[in-house]
């Protein structure tokens, strides 16, 4: 069967014609395209590690902001609370100078009063001694006016004397 | 759109390549013209298929009231006596005339010598056209593709029309065959050539079903290039095999004394003879016996035909439904074949070159 014996020409040819198109497709068509291709592979897969990373980063950062929100939060209220504090403290500071102040404000009113009220009653006292005086004096003028009754008494006193 | 050129390529099939013979044969050449078809009026089964298959020095195109119109070819011969000859081969006039002490044999569509001297034929064969535009159509689409990945495109940005095509193709060759059989270290020394193979390969598997020029050809169901294909990657595994591959081929490892006696023989056929054989003889035969079976279905509505003129016309529909359902399944054979010869080139090589891992 001669389809089984290869024939030499074609065998010829096709070696040769194979080769050469080895040969030039190797050089000018897969060299660049498989290169090519190994480039864009490699970029595509540099890209998804990059963006991976960058991922990972993002998500560092976030939490990383999410810690400083808190503490800035906890500080907020840190302050808040010291604030308030103050605050209370200077209110009680405050209303006990007040209160303080009140009361030696009322202590020396009382004082003042009293002395006030000591004043006033020496001076009833004396303008009443000055009174008594005075009304003695109009008495006792009008006592000694009568001459007789008082050498009668002046006698009678003289009398009760006992001369021992 | 894809159906419509079938039933365009088996319309052309029918009209052109296989001429009822019955009258036409014994028009313009006369009895001269008595050749492939043996008597008249009969149809020559064997004659036609094979006259389709094998390869030709003209590419015959139809033939019309006993002429043949054929597209003539270079025929060059080298003979160490008369030295190199170079003519058209219209100058044998279809087998009819001699040229130079050269004719031509119609029935094996040969060239033989009149003296009987040693001659080597090395024409420019149907085959060899063929093949030569194939692989200036590929050489033209894959340059060209390489210029657009060197201006950028599909570089760093998106590929572009054409180049998904190729692209998908290489890289299934790169995932499924190379790193796979080669490893990931090795394969990109194999990939040009497993690239070429299977390209080359596929094409011409295709060209072949083209019914009329630049196909109509059996170009990969053919012994000789099917051959030159498993030579050049039995270079290739031998070239870049180690000593591991020999030591286990020579000499294996764990194996009693006499069982070697058996094994290492078996080792050395199977490597050295039965790798590339195989390589050659499957792709030859898939090819050859696809080609055969949808001649043999297109003939069918002759051979009805020459029973009487209802049966084969009442044939006719049946015979473009199987020529149909042929050429979709020579389409996947196409690819397949061509992925298989590429993928157990890349397992043998693999084998060739793989390291000992232990």
């Amino acid at each position: 069967m001669d389809l089984l014996l290869p024939e030499f020409g074609l065998f010829f040819w096709t070696l040769v014609a194979f080769l050469t198109f080895f040969f030039l497709l190797k050089k000018f068509a897969w060299k660049p395209i498989l290169e090519a291709l190994n480039e864009r592979e490699s970029n595509i897969a540099e890209s998804i590690a990059s963006a991976e990373r960058v991922k990972k980063e993002m998500a560092a950062m976030q939490s990383e902001n999410e810690k400083v929100l808190n503490e800035a939060r906890a500080e907020r209220s840190q302050i808040l609370r010291e604030a308030k504090e103050t605050k209370d403290k200077i209110v009680a500071d405050a209303e006990g100078e007040a209160k303080g102040k009140a009361n030696k404000i009322i202590s020396d009113a009382r004082q003042q009063i009293q002395n006030e009220k000591m004043a006033a009653l020496t001076d009833v006292k004396n303008q009443v001694g000055n009174l008594v005086i005075e009304v003695s004096e109009k008495v006792l003028r009008s006592e000694l006016k009568d001459k007789e009754a008082q050498e009668g008494y002046i006698s009678k006193l003289a009398s009760e004397i006992q001369m021992n | 759109m894809k159906k419509q050129v079938f039933i365009y390529a088996l319309a052309l099939i029918a009209l052109f390549a296989f001429p009822l013979n019955g009258n036409a044969q014994h028009g313009a050449h006369g009895a001269a013209a008595d050749h492939a078809h043996a008597e008249e009026g009969k149809l020559d089964i064997k004659g036609e298929i094979f006259g389709h298959i094998r390869d030709a020095h003209d590419w015959h195109i139809t033939s019309f009231r006993g002429k043949h119109i054929t597209i003539p070819l270079p025929v060059m011969i080298y003979s160490p006596t008369k030295g190199l000859d170079l003519f058209m081969s219209s100058k044998f006039e279809h087998g009819h005339a001699s040229y130079n002490g050269y004719s031509l044999n119609h029935t094996s569509g040969k060239i033989e010598s009149a003296d009987g001297s040693k001659f080597y034929d090395i024409s420019i064969t149907k085959n060899v056209v063929s093949m030569l535009l194939s692989i200036i159509l590929m050489l033209f689409v894959f340059t060209g593709i390489a210029k657009k990945y060197k201006s950028g495109i599909g570089r760093t940005s998106a590929p572009k029309g054409l180049q998904n095509g190729v692209e998908a193709v290489i890289d299934f060759i790169k995932d499924s065959v190379a790193v796979p059989n080669l490893g990931k270290d090795k394969y990109m020394k194999y990939m040009p050539f497993l690239l070429t193979l299977f390209f080359f390969i596929w094409v011409n598997n295709m060209f072949g079903m083209i019914p009329f020029p630049p196909g109509a050809v059996n170009l990969t169901g053919n012994i000789a290039v099917t051959l030159v294909l498993a030579l050049i990657f039995f270079v290739i595994m031998l070239a870049n095999s180690n000593k591991h591959f020999w030591g286990h081929m020579f000499n294996p490892p764990g194996v009693p004394f006499l069982i070697k006696l058996i094994l290492v023989p078996i080792e050395i056929v199977s490597n050295l003879l039965i790798k590339p054989a195989a390589l050659a003889i499957r792709l030859f035969a898939n090819i050859f016996a696809g080609h055969t079976i949808i001649l043999s279905v297109v003939l069918l509505i002759f051979i009805f035909g020459s029973l009487s003129k209802v049966a084969g016309l009442a044939f006719l529909p049946v015979s473009i439904g199987f020529t149909v359902f042929m050429f979709f399944l020579e389409l996947l054979v196409a690819a397949i074949q061509a992925f298989i010869f590429t993928n157990l080139a890349a397992v043998f090589i693999g084998q060739a070159i793989e390291e000992p891992h232990h």
